[in-house]
């Protein structure tokens, strides 16, 4: 599975979760506004942790935090992808 | 002149009573002319005497020999380093240390001798008994280790005349749940069972024919009931201390165990004993806090303080006072009262905060406890880049080979719909078994 497909997958297992609706997954589509709440993306970025072996909230600068979905892929993409 | 161990052992007779661990037995009337230093055990007399041995057997020995004889009796927990007997030694003004034959003193001392079993002729008894100060280590674990002073008076408090008891606990007797324990036995009219060094519990159960009362903590009566040995005694009483009992536990003790009575004791080091509950459901009766006697308690901020003729006279190495102006401890145990009953919470200090939301461990682990795949459950916080930290859980199932992705799942959605968003865990491990601290408590430590 790629690593599009991975954080989508887990976006949507979470929402599924904790009972909230998504809109389309779209790369531009906010992070803040698609209806996921603070609890939501600290599970999701735990997973993606344990599913990817990556933390880059731990090396990131906080001007890099990803605001996008689009952004939030690319964060776990590796850098020679 | 003031009633030494040797006094409460009197009361009943030695007799036939014995204190049996795996390895040795120490039968009580042998204290009468005999010691575990022998002839130096005068050397003793009037010191601050540091209890430094591995085995549980050679510091019963000692315990019983030394009150009232020594000022001071520091007791060092199984499992320390020489740094860390050193550390509370000099805390406690150690000047002489028992220690084990064939090992070095842990630390530098001028009065050193090593606890020898079986017991050696001693010399005459010396002519007046001391008020022997106990020293106890808070359970407290991280910082510097925090001494709780106490004496026989305060540590035997709460026992009350009983008839023929035959005891056995879990713990080891240089932990406050275990030293109650030891000396119910030696101020009874019975015997003691103790585990042996490195002993699996289910061995220790092996062992335990004929014992009427045991004692443990919540931790160590779910390894029972884990342990096939469990089905092999029918005692008629089990006692529960040391951490919350929830209704898992003691739902799954009296299904196992139909003809006991069991009682779940709340007891610290610092507070001593407080109460014992025995009508079989978690907590207690919320009209407690509101009795006048012996012993009072209150909630201040939702924490339990209380106020109690048992507890420690003082501590040594902490900068705060141990009580308030009207003599209240503050436990810093956490109460929700729902209805007629308080339910334990959890420890202030261990709350989790995910992202301001507060949750408390043990309240989480009682809902896990609860589900039916659930076997025994240790909930831990797991940082958080996004809220500071989020609520993990390992958990032993009763069916281990049933471990999938699908149950972890299950059990996550199972936990949502009985706990708020925040408390239920973000990511279950499903592991054989649970780490326990040499307390014989769940480790509290990631």
């Amino acid at each position: 599975m790629s690593i599009r497909d991975l954080v989508l997958k887990e976006i949507r297992t979470v929402a599924d979760e904790q009972g909230k609706t998504l809109p389309p997954l779209s790369d531009d589509l906010v992070l803040l506004e698609c209806g996921l709440d603070s609890l939501c993306f600290a599970i999701l970025v735990s997973r993606l942790e344990d599913e990817t072996g990556r933390d880059p909230f731990a090396t990131a600068k906080a001007s890099a935090f990803p605001s996008t979905v689009g952004e939030l892929i690319a964060f776990y993409e590796p850098l020679d992808a | 002149m003031p009633e030494a161990l040797a006094d409460l052992i009197a009361r009943h007779g030695a007799g036939a009573r014995e204190i049996a661990t795996r390895d040795a037995r120490l039968a009580l009337k042998d204290f009468a002319a005999n010691s575990p230093f022998g002839g130096e055990r005068s050397r003793f007399a009037g010191r601050s005497v540091a209890l430094a041995v591995a085995d549980m057997t050679h510091a019963a020995a000692a315990l019983i020999d030394l009150d009232g004889l020594a000022r001071r009796i520091l007791l060092c927990p199984p499992g320390w380093d020489a740094a860390e007997i050193a550390r509370a030694a000099a805390l406690a003004e150690a000047d002489a240390v028992a220690h084990d034959e064939g090992e070095p003193p842990p630390f530098a001392c001028e009065i050193a001798a090593p606890v020898r079993l079986p017991l050696q002729p001693r010399g005459a008894a010396a002519a007046t008994k001391l008020a022997t100060e106990w020293v106890l280590p808070t359970s407290g674990t991280s910082g510097p280790p925090k001494l709780a002073v106490h004496t026989l008076a305060t540590l035997a408090g709460a026992i009350a005349p009983a008839p023929l008891q035959e005891w056995a606990t879990f713990y080891d007797i240089r932990r406050y749940g275990g030293l109650q324990i030891f000396l119910r036995a030696l101020s009874g009219r019975g015997s003691l069972r103790l585990g042996g060094r490195g002993e699996k519990l289910d061995g220790f159960l092996a062992r335990l024919d004929g014992v009427s009362h045991i004692s443990g903590t919540p931790t160590h009566w779910r390894k029972a009931l884990m342990s096939g040995a469990a089905a092999r005694i029918a005692p008629p009483y089990l006692r529960l201390s040391g951490e919350i009992a929830d209704d898992a536990v003691l739902s799954g003790l009296a299904a196992a165990f139909p003809q006991a009575k069991i009682e779940h004791a709340y007891a610290s080091t610092e507070a001593g004993v407080i109460f014992a509950v025995a009508d079989g459901r978690a907590g207690f009766p919320a009209e407690w806090l509101t009795r006048r006697g012996e012993v009072e308690m209150r909630l201040v901020d939702g924490a339990l303080h209380v106020r109690s003729p048992r507890r420690a006279l003082r501590l040594i190495g902490a900068d705060a006072a141990l009580t308030d102006a009207e003599g209240f401890l503050d436990t810093g145990d956490m109460i929700e009262i729902r209805g007629e009953r308080c339910f334990f919470l959890g420890r202030r200090g261990g709350i989790i905060n995910v992202g301001g939301a507060k949750a408390h461990p043990e309240e989480i682990e009682a809902a896990l406890n609860a589900l039916p795949a659930v076997r025994a459950a240790r909930v831990y916080a797991r940082p958080s880049p996004i809220t500071g930290a989020l609520v993990a859980a390992e958990i032993v199932l009763n069916d281990p080979a049933a471990a999938s992705r699908e149950l972890e799942r299950e059990l996550i959605a199972a936990a949502r719909a009985r706990l708020p968003a925040h408390m239920a865990p973000a990511r279950i491990r499903f592991v054989a078994d649970l780490v326990i601290s040499d307390a014989g408590k769940l480790s509290r430590h990631g």
